[in-house]
């Protein structure tokens, strides 16, 4: 039975461009469908429109939805205002950011229960009490009078997910609902989704650009591209055979083990500007498999066995589906270049320690300490690629910055190619960052050149200002950026061109070691296999180490050599790539792994990971995981495991499943 | 040479201004990131009119700005010997409106004067009667036509001045397509010709209490209301934006103690601290004749020590707002990029961190200059603003407070007093509106886009 029957829905700018360009699509009871795109493509409009809710100067300028028998595009506001939060609700996502700070979450869930189920008062508390229950809210009685400010991101979802069912929603629309959050956690809010539509049998309209995220959850999925669904087929369908070039290219970009080995097929280009290309395919100008036609005439829509495409490659009615070039699928399980042997470590950190104090009453006086990173040793030698990985708030990214002295450590000691750097004033040049948002990593107000010159000015580099200029254009040539773009702006650049400054910037200075800290999290899937083989080949060109933060498994099995995972501030499991990936011994590694949504839908075991990560200003007595360990023994709750070698002389794990005395003959 | 050039103290700051505004403006007009804003503002209709407005403001004040001295024929010693009145290019521009003083009050467009006096008729007895004004509508033989010449003069001088305003819309065509911006100017043009038509021969807006045109009073409180408005802001500029940023940037002690001077400067009551500042001022201006060789040198000094001190007061919010924005930017990750690289302090300061709370100071200062123009008005009522001699809004409305209680009442001098407050504070907080809509980065923007 259709619910949603959305046809050719135009919404665009008052006068302007399309944002979303003739879409149609239908989401039955109970059914998941998913719309997949880059950032960009006009999938968040998409749910705009059918809420009525779009912003100003963007319009519905023409189209039908339909919700069950109410025509959506023709109610009055009045009436639509009862269609919001009663038949459809939305879950966004950003959790902290969509709630009333200054309500109670009951009062909050009260409000919509008010409205349109006419409850009140007790009855009211008592069905929000109810619904949070449902959504996995232990301890909900007490969680319904706290404020936002007093809950978990994870629990905020939740909470947000209560009060978008408390309408008893026949749709449900949730944009991006887990992209905020930590995999561990978004593992949970996934499960708690899937389970609610089963009881419920609601419908969801699921958004969202990550393909491990729709192969879980959705049961048809349409692909957005600039505007347009591309390709419209079920789950099973799309991931086996995926028909248009750019959803076989967006396979193709995944990083993975398997390619690790050789460079990604990368997406040359961006998402085109909005408006931009009126005539012919959307995707002709990064397509390989472009042909006049493609630049001239706009494709139709083809249906080929009961997929839909827009491709010119499908428009015989003798089509043949098009064996997709994805090496993966091909390609033999290449062997990991094995290689264990102990490589003199061209940055040694030894027991470093960032704590800060907190500092409480009038005299300030120290009541405690944050300890961000609580005793981390690690090694990175020469040409080799070290991957931290861990939810947010291990500590991580503080771990990098005080390794290039942008915190002041409190401890321990890093010595690079044998010189002490903490408390050191000089050695920059050897280290250097390059950080997560591209956006709010280059100064808005300086040209590209002035950024790239900044730090060779800074470290006394090239003779002069022409030596420098030269160097300038032999960076942006190894970076893949056009010489002239140095006299530009860095509005004018896209995420991932912004990305090749960034690295541009920390190259200007030659380092042998790069921090890069989430380099690609905030990029879409094709333009961070752009920037991952840009790193790689860099790699081997210069022979530069990395230390790699991310918390994406995914990039770190295609990149890393080797692995640290770290957890509140200390390392718990240490080793190869192959080692900590294949076989993780520590149980927070093994929870982790199996949260990570798997495109190829094989049957995992999933270790489901309770509660979030606790505050590191008072983290638990022994060992740190044993409150959400599974395998927890009377012994982890009072003694701090030590570092053990496992199997390998390089695989170390902390954790009393893996006792002092079990000792793996070494050598 | 018949006159000498005289550059008053806030003469000079003002063309320290000016070349400021045009050497930022060139500036900007190379880079296309900085005038993106600027465009937007230019494309808003509200943004044009106010501009226009304040830029016939900004013209009388500017003219009233350029000061000279006039030579007297006798000489000493060989020498030229200048008058002691330092009169400006607007004083010689409107002529007779300064020279043509009655002896006391007359209504707008009068014929006699507002108080009874007495004086023999043809009979040779002595009447108690309103006599005739000495200029204003002395051209009239026939009383009774004052209705009609006042009718015709101002016709011909809108249809003068609207064609004047429709010749320049023709020039501007091009660069403007804004019928607002026309319609505006043909009307202010034809409004202006009517005025100086009128103005020639009546008193448009009556005389004061001295017998002078209120009018030409009214146009001269522009260039004080202005240099207040705009110089205080030169003074506030340098203060606010180093403490805020260090403040914001460095944190710990340079925090605290910036923030204990700002937190305590701004709960002493500010009228009582610029009331306090004026009055010692004033002492060591009296006390000091020789400083100044012109009345008009000492009122100046006068009106730039008040900005000075308006300025050292009203710097704190100015200071809390980047403070803020600062605290911001410093956990920017293009700031942490530089510190990895070892840039020093300064450097992140004045590359990294000011360019980026430009719009702020923008926002803030186009928005305080009516505050500013403001607060002349209110300081010159209470006794603490400008030198009596020197004529701005607030010793009008000063004047007129013994006006109010008069009966008949005299009305004109404060009410023109307010219009012309009005109309100049208005358009700039208008104009300041759409400054702020189209740099601030909150807006919610699409037209970018397409």
């Amino acid at each position: 039975m259709t619910l949603l029957k959305v046809d050719g829905l135009v919404t665009r700018l008052r006068g302007g461009a399309a944002i979303v360009d003739d879409i149609s699509f239908q989401i039955s009871a109970g059914e998941t469908f998913a719309l997949l795109g880059e950032s960009g493509c006009g999938k968040s409009m998409t749910a705009l429109s059918l809420l009525r809710l779009l912003p100003d100067g963007v319009e519905n300028s023409s189209g039908t939805m339909v919700l069950g028998e109410t025509a959506l595009h023709a109610l009055a506001e009045r009436e639509m205002q009862e269609v919001r939060g009663g038949r459809m609700a939305m879950i966004f996502q950003e959790p902290g950011l969509s709630l009333n700070p200054v309500m109670t979450v009951g009062e909050q869930i009260a409000e919509v229960l008010s409205l349109h189920k006419n409850l009140k008062g007790e009855a009211a508390t008592a069905r929000s009490i109810e619904l949070l229950t449902q959504v996995g809210i232990s301890d909900a009685v007490r969680r319904v009078n706290e404020y936002p400010f007093q809950l978990s991101g994870g629990i905020k979802q939740r909470v947000m997910i209560a009060m978008s069912l408390a309408g008893g929603p026949k749709l449900l629309i949730a944009d991006e609902p887990t992209t905020a959050l930590d995999v561990t956690i978004q593992a949970q809010v996934l499960q708690l989704l899937r389970e609610t539509q089963q009881q419920s049998g609601m419908a969801m309209l699921l958004i969202t650009h990550d393909l491990g995220v729709v192969a879980e959850n959705a049961h048809r999925v349409g692909v957005m591209y600039a505007g347009q669904i591309v390709e419209q087929a079920t789950r099973e369908k799309l991931f086996s055979k995926p028909l248009h070039p750019y959803t076989q290219k967006l396979f193709s970009a995944l990083p993975d083990a398997r390619r690790s080995g050789h460079p990604l097929a990368a997406i040359p280009g961006s998402v085109p500007m909005l408006g931009s290309i009126s005539t012919g395919c959307r995707f002709a100008p990064r397509c390989d498999r472009a042909w006049d036609m493609c630049h001239e005439k706009t494709p139709e829509w083809h249906v080929v066995e009961d997929c839909g495409v827009r491709c010119h490659l499908y428009q015989d009615a003798g089509y043949q589906i098009l064996e997709a070039d994805i090496p993966y699928m091909h390609s033999p399980d290449k062997k990991l270049n094995l290689e264990t042997r102990i490589l003199s470590p061209l940055l040694q950190v030894d027991d470093l320690r960032v704590h800060f104090p907190i500092r409480k009453g009038l005299l300030q006086r120290v009541v405690g300490q944050v300890k961000a990173v609580d005793g981390v040793s690690l090694a990175i030698a020469q040409g080799r690629t070290l991957a931290l990985v861990g939810e947010s708030g291990c500590g991580k990214t503080t771990l990098g910055k005080a390794l290039l002295r942008l915190v002041q450590a409190t401890s321990g000691s890093a010595r690079f190619a044998d010189r002490e750097l903490i408390g050191a004033s000089e050695e920059r040049a050897s280290m250097q960052m390059v950080f997560q948002d591209p956006f709010a990593s280059l100064n808005p107000k300086m040209r590209v050149a002035e950024i790239l010159e900044e730090g060779m000015s800074a470290l006394k580099i090239g003779s002069d200002s022409a030596a420098r200029q030269a160097l300038l254009d032999e960076l942006l040539d190894k970076v893949g950026l056009e010489r002239d773009s140095k006299w530009r702006y860095p509005h004018e650049f896209s995420g991932g061109q912004r990305q090749r400054i960034a690295i541009a910037r920390a190259l200007a200075v030659s380092p042998q070691l790069l921090i890069c800290d989430e380099p690609t999290s905030a990029l879409d899937v094709s333009v961070q296999a752009q920037i991952l083989n840009l790193l790689k080949s860099l790699q081997e060109e210069l022979g530069l180490s990395y230390l790699f933060i991310t918390h994406n498994l995914a990039v770190v099995e295609y990149l890393a050599h080797e692995v640290c995972v770290m957890y509140l501030g200390r390392i718990v499991e240490r080793g190869t790539t192959q080692e900590v990936m294949r076989s993780p011994k520590h149980p927070y590694t093994q929870a982790l792994l199996s949260a990570v949504p798997r495109i190829d839908g094989a049957g995992r075991e999933y270790v489901r990971l309770e509660g979030e990560l606790p505050s590191p200003a008072n983290p638990p007595q022994g060992c740190h995981f044993a409150p959400r360990c599974q395998n927890v023994m009377p012994v982890c709750v009072k003694i701090f495991p030590e570092m053990n070698a496992v199997e390998t002389r390089s695989h170390t794990v902390c954790c009393h499943l893996y006792p002092t005395d079990f000792i793996p003959d070494l050598d | 040479m018949s006159f000498m050039p005289v550059i008053l103290w806030s003469d000079a700051l003002v063309f320290l201004l000016i070349s400021a505004i045009s050497t930022g403006a060139f500036y900007v007009r190379k880079r296309e990131h900085l005038l993106l804003p600027w465009k937007r503002v230019a494309r808003s209709s509200v943004a044009l009119v106010s501009m226009l407005v304040l830029s016939v403001f900004l013209i009388v004040g500017l003219l009233d700005t350029l000061h000279y001295r006039v030579a007297l024929p006798q000489s000493s010693n060989g020498e030229k010997v200048y008058s002691p009145e330092v009169l400006s290019a607007f004083d010689k521009l409107v002529g007779p409106l300064r020279t043509h003083t009655e002896k006391t009050y007359s209504a707008p467009f009068a014929l006699h004067l507002y108080a009874k006096e007495s004086m023999t008729d043809a009979q040779g007895n002595v009447v108690r009667e309103y006599p005739r004004l000495q200029y204003g509508g002395a051209h009239l033989a026939d009383e009774s036509g004052r209705d009609a010449d006042v009718l015709k003069r101002a016709l011909v001088g809108m249809l003068a001045g609207s064609l004047v305003g429709v010749m320049l819309a023709w020039l501007l065509r091009r660069r403007y397509k804004q019928p607002a911006l026309t319609v505006t100017l043909v009307v202010l043009a034809a409004l202006i010709g009517a005025i100086i038509n009128l103005s020639a021969v009546y008193h448009v807006l009556g005389t004061d209490k001295v017998g002078q045109d209120v009018l030409y009073l009214s146009l001269k409180s522009i260039r004080t209301g202005l240099i207040i408005g705009t110089l205080t802001t030169l003074v506030t500029l340098p203060l606010a934006l180093f403490l805020g940023v260090a403040a914001g940037y460095f944190r710990g002690w340079v925090d605290d103690v910036i923030q204990y001077i700002y937190t305590v400067l701004s709960s002493i009551p500010s009228v009582l601290l610029i009331a306090a500042a004026v009055l010692m001022m004033q002492v060591t201006i009296d006390t000091h004749p020789e400083w100044f060789d012109t009345s008009a040198a000492r009122a100046d000094m006068r009106l730039v020590a008040l900005c000075l001190i308006l300025g050292l007061t009203s710097w704190t919010g100015l200071c809390r707002l980047l403070r803020g924005e600062t605290l911001k930017l410093r956990e920017m990750e293009y700031i942490q990029a530089a510190q990895a690289f070892g840039v020093s302090s300064m450097r992140i300061l004045s590359r990294h961190i000011m360019p980026n709370v430009m719009h702020i100071i923008l926002i803030a200062l186009v928005m305080d200059f009516s505050a500013l123009v403001l607060a002349e008005a209110v300081l010159s009522y209470v006794g603490v603003g400008v030198d009596p001699s020197m004529i701005s809004f607030g010793t009008m409305i000063n004047g007129a407070r013994l006006e109010m209680g008069r009966e008949p009442v005299v009305w004109w001098s404060l009410a023109s007093a307010f219009v012309f407050m009005l109309v100049l504070v208005l358009a700039a907080n208008l104009f300041a509106d759409a400054v702020r809509d189209a740099f601030d980065p909150r807006l919610n923007r699409t037209e970018g886009s397409v």
